[in-house]
């Protein structure tokens, strides 16, 4: 963390007679200062490690799920198949053509982001980004091997002796271990997860598969292991964005100066208590924190407002008879309101306001569309794209022909006979390349395999001069709901101007 | 530019530029990343030395380990040739005309004899196969050798008027016209009754006089074409040089007569093979029934001779 160097560095500009020389710091680049929070407990490190458990829950547990679907569709309850081209997700079944449903999600996404930015800052940020949970999970770590923060600061600045390199090996390899585990599920939501990792450790799995594991296994042991919250100050575009997104009415983290200025310890406010504020300067606040902010210097890049610091503060309130709120979740015109004399507002009001409620009903108006779109799709679908070169064909005996390349879809998990129908085109027959074109009819039925697009290729002849004009090809399925869908196309002749 | 002033709330430098207000502090890079920076120089430098990377005069550095893009490309389609070595073997394997019998085989030879016929066919064919005056359209179903699967791969073989081979199709029609063996008038005559045929024109008596003395002996009293000439129906809707008056005329004036090159000299019999069953799939394809009788006969009269 900066604060050490920009400490010492405004220490020589308050010395100096020329700030402006002064200024410039001693050293262009920074040694990163080792973060080492205290354990601490409250109602925010509650929901911390709720939101820790639900998320990690959902990422190693989620591919394991099983869902029927029948004997011929996978039974993973959630499974990118790239090799298919299917998304898959409990009930649902997401094909290349829908995606639309994915842009929607991510839209949605988007909506919730600035809807959640906007009410409560970076609480995403401080509870639920994979690089908070597992930084978070890390810390937990170290802290299971090495002891609280002073034991931790008391070993990392001790000589590389046996028992320090053995602890380090210890703490590596459960690193590791997380790592590897955290690369191993990712991979498990693009494939079967039980024969794939019967593949995996037999040899037998493709090589992208052991390169996605290496590769996030190095990805999690460095960002969760190594650099932290360095990920966040420095590589992350998000807290950049996010404070473009946050206004005066916006709840963040805040530590209220007004009252807790000048700070002091208990001993000195015992003695003069009119020249002291609430802060005692215990520095709790600072040591609980997952990234080394002090938030005593104001909102920052590096809070990532995890709210450890007001579980630390109000216990610290509590033992020397303050009252709690001294860091708390607020808003800057909550803050000017209070410091004007104002009591403090509930934090929940600050949700009410009309910004949130128009993203709350964006992100909702889409939902509920794309929940309409899913119930209401068709699972049979015909299209047809018909010949260019040559656009007709003339026959021996003058009849026409035209050729088109049909496409059935049965987006059902069992194989259903569809039904080929042409309406229009009086005298027209159609047969595919698989038939004799003695049996050319109106009416073809094809098997369609489960969750596939079958291709015919169809002939469709019509007799000498007929006209150019629009004909139609319906399919239905042949089962009790006998879905139908149609599309028209054109049947093109010697007389076609187009 | 360098306007640099201590910020207020931070007594940090700035670096001492402004956009509408906006300044940045100067604050210290962190250490690490400027070690990924030279980490990012080493693999840099490490690239330049494995890999082809610096142009010289003459060409550019080679690289130690030697990868080339064409020799990517090499290995690339030396396993595509040995993924299909087995499916060209299969579909050698059995007589063509037996080929329908297995689906996948069938696929196979068509997708194969779709790309051959993109690289040697299209110039004188067309893309779509549809053919131009003179050059015949395979998606109809009008075939002037024979459209079943062996007589179009025979074709293909050994070509259509193909000088110098001697199994190549042949066929050639008299220029009545310019060899005088009729007059302008006869000529005339004929034309119309050629046009009759197919119902394009009015009957002409004295032409159909003159085409069963001169034409019927290839093209049938009917007009109905022989395939053993390569001579073609004329009673139906399709002509190959055309159908008007004039056209007609020429053709029997001073006929044009279409050459196609012997593939068996340029193709390997599989590509060969994987074309005729692409050109018989265009949807004009005849059923290969038409010699199998024959072929039987000759197969079942064989075990007879032999005591």
């Amino acid at each position: 963390m900066p604060q050490r160097t920009k400490a010492s560095w405004r220490l020589s500009l308050m010395n100096s007679p020329d700030p402006v020389g002064a200024g410039v710091p001693d050293e262009f680049y920074e040694k990163r200062t080792s973060v080492h929070p205290k354990r601490i407990d409250g109602r925010y490190r509650r929901i911390k490690w709720a939101a820790m458990l639900i998320t990690l829950a959902i990422y190693y547990i989620t591919p394991w799920i099983r869902w029927d679907r029948g004997p011929h569709v996978t039974n993973q309850a959630v499974l990118v198949d790239f090799a298919h081209r299917r998304f898959y997700m409990f009930g649902i079944e997401i094909w290349p053509h829908e995606f639309y449903f994915v842009a929607g999600m991510l839209i949605m996404a988007g909506f919730g982001l600035f809807l959640v930015t906007s009410a409560v800052g970076r609480a995403w940020c401080g509870y639920s980004c994979p690089q908070t949970v597992w930084t978070d999970l890390f810390q937990h770590v170290d802290r299971f091997v090495d002891g609280d923060r002073n034991a931790r600061m008391r070993l990392d600045a001790a000589p590389w002796t046996g028992s320090k390199i053995a602890r380090r090996l210890f703490k590596w390899t459960i690193y590791l271990v997380i790592s590897f585990w955290t690369g191993g599920a990712w991979i498990m939501y693009f494939s079967d997860a039980p024969t794939l990792v019967r593949d995996f450790w037999s040899g037998q799995a493709a090589p992208i598969a052991y390169g996605t594991i290496a590769v996030l296994t190095l990805t999690t042991f460095t960002f969760g292991g190594i650099i932290r919250e360095q990920v966040c100050i420095y590589m992350c575009p998000w807290p950049r964005i996010q404070t473009a997104l946050m206004d005066e009415n916006s709840l963040q983290v805040t530590y209220k100066d007004w009252r807790g200025e000048p700070r002091g310890s208990v001993k000195k406010a015992k003695k003069n208590p009119a020249d002291f504020g609430d802060c005692v300067d215990c520095n709790q606040c600072v040591a609980v924190c997952p990234t080394g902010w002090d938030i005593r210097k104001g909102p920052d890049i590096s809070c990532i407002t995890c709210a450890l610091c007001i579980d630390a503060c109000d216990r610290v309130m509590a033992d020397v008879g303050r009252p709690r709120g001294l860091i708390s979740y607020a808003t800057l015109d909550d803050c000017k309101a209070e410091q004007a004399g104002g009591a403090p507002r509930p934090a929940w009001k600050a949700l009410t306001r009309p910004r949130i409620v128009v993203y709350f009903a964006a992100w909702s108006a889409i939902g509920l569309a794309l929940l309409f779109a899913l119930g209401t799709r068709s699972h049979t679908d015909i299209s047809a794209a018909s010949d260019r070169n040559p656009p007709f064909m003339l026959m021996s005996d003058g009849s026409i022909r035209n050729a088109f390349t049909v496409k059935l879809r049965n987006m059902q998990s069992s194989p259903r006979t569809m039904r080929v129908k042409m309406q229009g085109l009086p005298g027209g027959a159609m047969w595919t390349d698989e038939m004799d074109r003695k049996s050319a009819t109106r009416a073809i039925e094809s098997l369609v395999p489960a969750d596939e697009t079958k291709a015919l290729r169809i002939y469709v002849m019509a007799p000498p001069d007929t006209s150019s004009q629009d004909f139609a090809l319906v399919a239905t399925a042949q089962d009790r709901e006998g879905e139908q869908d149609r599309t028209e196309q054109r049947f093109n002749g010697p007389d076609n101007s187009r | 530019m360098a306007n640099k002033r201590i910020d207020e709330a931070t007594n940090i430098e700035t670096v001492g530029h402004e956009w509408d207000g906006i300044e940045e502090l100067n604050n210290p890079l962190p250490r690490w990343w400027l070690w990924s920076y030279y980490a990012s120089v080493v693999f840099a430098i490490g690239y330049c030395i494995a890999y082809p990377a610096w142009p010289l005069i003459e060409k550019g550095t080679e690289g130690v380990l030697g990868w080339t893009s064409r020799g990517a490309l090499a290995e690339e389609m030396l396993q595509e040739e040995e993924r299909k070595a087995p499916i060209l073997a299969a579909i050698s394997s059995v007589p063509i005309e037996q080929l329908p019998q297995d689906n996948a085989q069938m696929r196979a030879a068509i997708d194969g004899g779709r790309a051959a016929f993109k690289v040697n066919c299209v110039q004188c064919h067309g893309a779509g196969a549809a053919g131009s005056k003179g050059y015949p359209n395979l998606n109809d179903d009008v075939w002037l050798w024979g459209g079943d699967l062996k007589a179009i791969e025979y074709s293909l073989i050994h070509g259509i008027r193909q000088p110098g081979h001697d199994e190549t199709r042949i066929g050639m029609m008299p220029a009545f016209g310019r060899d005088g063996i009729l007059t302008g008038a006869q000529i005339s005559d004929t034309a119309d009754h050629v046009l009759s045929l197919s119902g394009k024109g009015e009957k002409n008596a004295a032409g159909a006089q003159l085409f069963a003395e001169n034409c019927a002996i290839c093209h049938g009293a009917e007009g109905k074409g022989l395939r053993q000439f390569g001579a073609p129906n004329l009673a139906d809707a399709i002509s190959l040089y055309g159908n008007s008056r004039q056209q007609v005329t020429n053709q029997i004036h001073a006929p044009s007569h279409g050459v196609m090159p012997a593939w068996g000299e340029r193709l390997d019999p599989v590509t060969i093979r994987m074309l005729a069953v692409y050109v018989h799939s265009l949807g004009g394809g005849e059923d290969f029934m038409e010699n199998a009788p024959e072929d039987e006969s000759v197969l079942a009269a064989e075990p007879d001779e032999q005591p």
